[in-house]
């Protein structure tokens, strides 16, 4: 365990989102168990209170994760001179086997949040709540992966032991020791290129088809989470090797940095918020036939579709001026 | 436009000081009329008041407005509901102190969104036509009761609402106020809207303004009278 | 969209004409907010100036520093190490140093004395740290006499003091001539304390340290990467240290947040009984509310983070340096050029904004489901 004032924050932070969404348990059961819209009772009244309660604690979740996923990455970056072999992030988070399973984890919680929000915004616009149960059942299925997440970043920072010679003058260099790799597998750059403006134009293309009335929703939030895929892949790949103009480093962490102009926010942004929307448009698209959701439902998949669209062209358009600006020539060898 | 069936509302069910304050009320009120509720404080007047302005919602019981049943609706509906129908004077006025006239006539309107110099053109346009145009600058402590009531009543029809609800509007004023009061709701019920007053003022209850009175007892309605001088 | 755009815009204005209604409670809780953050970002500032100041200074230190060991203990270098390292492929260069310690009865402090390859003196000069020259209250031209481990006084003159911008490593500093540092210790010539390798390339150097460590079982390479990463561990983990503790401060401070929003007066309280009854929703409540705490978080954030700021680089963190510095006795007395670091900034928001955040959240929602008919019923 190394103590460090981001694994504080982060450890920190994760508990009380857990301690947060486990006292709103209890609430979320009651919920389900005895909504009764009908019913003009006190104790349903406060029941339909405590759902104001509720959507702003996820709400708070969501935005501590968002916030905690950037701390984690710039802090695995940073602790990288820690580590003997670890240039960058990516050695950070492969010092142990539960690196980089936390950062997926919490990028899957980050979705799964947002996917909720959508969710809760589309049920408080129909005045009968139609998707109140379904809404805290899933809020329910989300604690499990909140867990997950907070156990595997405990487990990562609590076996992270910094490589360190104890006093100025004190111990011997290791040779043994066992060094970090700092390279992570990457797939051919051809192939992967043509997958990658593939895989946008087909989700954009299918968002915004389902944007002007074609009913795609499923399709889309498919496409979406293939196109954030490949997209990663694409990183490692070949964009990334475009920033760095160099043939070796996959990173895909260090183009947040300000070495490099922050041009990865250029690129995470979009595809984050393209994602996120376009995997809310397939979660609504599940309701679109209850009836008083029926002129909801486009309204607010259209407006996401929309958004993934815009999204996802960002994205190429970002790793092309990428691409074109550098001066790696990889293709052409 | 307003119509109620078996309205009851219970407070602290199931506990000791459990407490029906209202006990099945059927009720129907025809639009553009001016209606007064009377009878002894705790007779539920208050609580029908704040049932039909979608304040609150009856334990049991239909409540349609404009045939389409709102009893059902949550919070954030019924508020919808509220801000667009009914515009509410209440027995304190109910200004915050510390803003200005004119932010306090335009409050109502803040969670619409709406543009900000046509918001501000109408409640200028409210507060001259009640006479405050020199005090909207004024913190609202700093009127005297006549303005302030004058003030809440800007306030309430800052949305344009149909229908004004005043829940003793006259308790905290002198004759010659109340009556100013009652000139003005004369005027609004003369452009067309509703008006729905709870009072046992005599003044204003006895008053030719108002076209229908209903008394209330016990959470009930006692009887449906039209004031001997009510001729509109 | 825009009218959601101008909503906000409502909300904020409203939420700015009460936080000026109320001055004192605003005022008070601004202060308070903005001390945690101006305790908290001092650390991290002051840690990691500090950090920043040892990778600047140990950027241009040797890359492989061998030292001999006997019975596990350092121990001088002795004839012939030098010559035998001969030509090891990406040395670029290759030098046996001087230096030890010596303690200073007079101040009970103990000084790094060195020969300075880069600065060649007469004998019988000094230049000292500043640290030390203002312990020992002396100027350049003065006389210094030290007692030697052998009994002997030796008088020195001063030649110079070290710059003060260097004196997070040089307060202690005695730098002399080899002939009078091996009179003083009673050094043999040929004898180094160590030997420093230069070299080029960082992906070389850990293979020359292999080879050194097999070519002279009797001695070990350290490494400046590791001198680094030995650094960086420590700060960090006393700014963990201190901010652990500081967490004690933080939770205080949410037990306050949630004081001051649970424990509304009855003024706001029946403030909002008169939004939610004039047609304002819950939610709109909630979101005036969050525009009260962002605003709050973020004039208390930049407030502390400046004081800190002012406090950390231009009066040298003087509430902090005794805890966080002084290994030694000389403390040393140095300008810490500004660093500002994104990560630090992002933690910092993290370990403020989020506990203020987590502590108000239910007590807002409590407010903001007031009864709308509240009003009415008196």
């Amino acid at each position: 365990m190394i103590l460090q004032p981001a694994i504080l924050a982060l450890l920190l932070s994760s508990l009380l989102c857990i301690g947060l969404l486990l006292a709103a348990t209890p609430y979320a059961i009651d919920l389900i168990r005895h909504w009764d819209l009908s019913s003009g009772s006190e104790r349903q009244l406060l029941r339909e209170r405590r759902t104001y309660l509720l959507s702003t604690l996820l709400a708070f979740v969501f935005a501590t994760q968002l916030v905690a996923l950037l701390l984690f990455v710039f802090n695995a970056d940073r602790m990288a001179s820690l580590f003997v072999g670890a240039m960058c992030a990516v050695g950070t988070l492969q010092a142990n086997a539960f690196g980089f399973p936390a950062l997926l984890a919490q990028i899957l919680v980050f979705f799964l949040a947002a996917v909720w929000l959508v969710i809760n915004h589309v049920d408080t616009h129909a005045p009968d709540y139609p998707l109140l149960r379904i809404k805290y059942v899933l809020l329910l299925c989300l604690l499990p992966f909140l867990l997950t997440a907070a156990v595997l970043q405990w487990r990562f920072f609590l076996a992270l032991r910094a490589d360190v010679i104890t006093s100025c003058c004190g111990s011997l260099f290791s040779d043994a020791a066992p060094g970090v790799t700092a390279d992570l597998a990457a797939a051919p750059p051809l192939p992967t290129m043509l997958a990658f403006y593939l895989s946008l134009a087909l989700a954009s293309g299918c968002a915004l088809l389902h944007r002007q009335g074609l009913r795609a929703g499923y399709l889309v939030a498919l496409l979406s989470a293939v196109a954030f895929a490949v997209t990663m892949a694409a990183l490692l790949a070949f964009i990334s090797l475009h920033v760095y103009e160099h043939p070796h480093h996959h990173c895909p962490f260090c183009i947040l940095k300000p070495d490099y102009s922050y041009q990865g926010y250029a690129l995470y942004v979009p595809l984050f918020v393209g994602t996120a929307a376009g995997l809310g448009v397939g979660a609504v698209q599940a309701f679109a036939s209850v009836p008083s959701l029926q002129s909801v439902v486009p309204a607010v998949a259209g407006r996401l579709a929309g958004i993934a669209a815009a999204m996802f062209i960002a994205v190429a358009v970002v790793a092309s001026l990428i691409v074109a600006n550098s001066r790696l020539l990889l293709l052409d060898n | 436009m307003i119509e109620l069936r078996q309205i009851h509302k219970t407070f602290n069910a199931g506990r000791e000081n459990e407490f029906h304050a209202l006990n099945g009320i059927d009720l129907h009120l025809p639009a553009e009329r001016v209606t007064a509720l009377r009878g002894p404080s705790g007779s539920g007047k208050t609580t029908l008041l704040s049932i039909i302005g979608c304040l609150a919602r009856p334990t049991s019981g239909r409540v349609r407005l404009l045939e389409r049943d709102i009893s059902g609706l949550p919070e954030r509906f019924l508020t919808e509901v509220r801000r667009r129908t009914f515009g509410f004077v209440f027995q304190q006025f109910n200004l915050i102190s510390g803003l200005s006239a004119s932010e306090n006539v335009m409050l109502p309107a803040y969670p619409l969104g709406g543009d900000r110099h046509a918001l501000q053109a109408r409640a200028e346009q409210l507060l001259t036509g009640l006479r405050l145009a020199h005090r909207r600058t004024t913190r609202v402590e700093l009127l005297s009761g006549g303005e302030q009531q004058r003030v809440a009543i800007a306030r309430a029809l800052i949305n344009e609402p149909p229908v004004i609800i005043a829940d003793e509007p006259t308790a905290n004023l002198d004759t010659a106020l109340a009556m100013e009061f009652m000139a003005i709701i004369e005027e609004l019920a003369s452009t067309g809207r509703t008006v729905l007053l709870s009072s046992h003022d005599p003044l204003l209850v006895e008053s030719s303004l108002v076209d229908r009175v209903i008394d209330m007892r016990d959470g009930r309605i006692v009887d449906a009278a039209v004031p001997a001088g009510a001729g509109r | 969209m825009n009218a959601w755009i101008e909503k906000q815009k409502y909300l904020i204005d409203f939420t700015l004409a009460s936080l000026a209604r109320r001055k004192a409670k605003s005022l008070g809780l601004l202060l308070v907010y903005s001390l945690i953050v101006f305790l908290l970002a001092s650390v991290m500032l002051f840690t990691h100036a500090l950090r920043h100041a040892a990778n600047e200074f140990l950027a241009g230190a040797p890359e492989i520093v061998l030292q001999r060991m006997v019975a596990g203990r350092h121990d001088l270098i002795p004839p012939g190490y030098l010559e035998r390292i001969g030509r090891l492929r990406g040395v670029q260069e290759k030098q046996g140093r001087l230096w030890g310690y010596y303690y200073d009865p007079v101040v009970k402090a103990n000084y790094t004395f060195m020969v300075a390859d880069d600065r060649p003196l007469a004998p019988g000069k000094l230049v000292v740290g500043a640290g030390l020259a203002r312990t020992r209250g002396v100027a350049p031209g003065n006389l210094i006499s030290f007692r030697a481990y052998s009994g002997k006084l030796f008088t020195f003159s001063i030649a110079d003091i070290l710059p003060a911008k260097s004196e997070l490593v040089s307060a202690d500093l005695v730098l002399l001539s080899e002939a009078d540092f091996r009179a003083f210790f009673d050094i043999p010539p040929g004898h180094y304390t160590d030997i420093t390798l230069r070299v080029a390339n960082p992906l070389e150097v850990r293979n020359i340290a292999g080879k050194l460590a097999q070519q002279f079982p009797d001695s070990r390479p350290i490494l400046r990467e590791e001198i680094l990463r030995t650094y960086d561990s420590i700060f960090s983990w006393r700014e963990g240290i201190v901010l652990a503790l500081a967490t004690l401060a933080l939770l205080a401070f949410a037990i306050l947040a949630w004081e001051k929003a649970s424990g509304l007066s009855a003024d706001e309280r029946r403030e909002i009984g008169i939004l939610k009854a004039i047609g304002w929703e819950t939610g709109d409540v909630l979101r005036m509310k969050f525009w009260e705490g962002a605003l709050l978080s973020l004039s208390a954030f930049l407030l502390g983070y400046l004081a800190a700021y002012v406090h950390v680089f231009h009066f040298a963190a003087s509430f902090l340096s005794p805890v966080l510095k002084g290994w030694a006795v000389l403390y040393p007395r140095f300008e810490l050029s500004p660093v500002i670091d994104g990560l630090q900034v992002t933690t910092l928001f993290f370990f403020t904004v989020f506990p203020y955040a987590a502590a108000t959240l239910v007590p807002i929602w409590r407010t903001a489901i007031t009864d709308p008919d509240a009003v009415l019923r008196g």
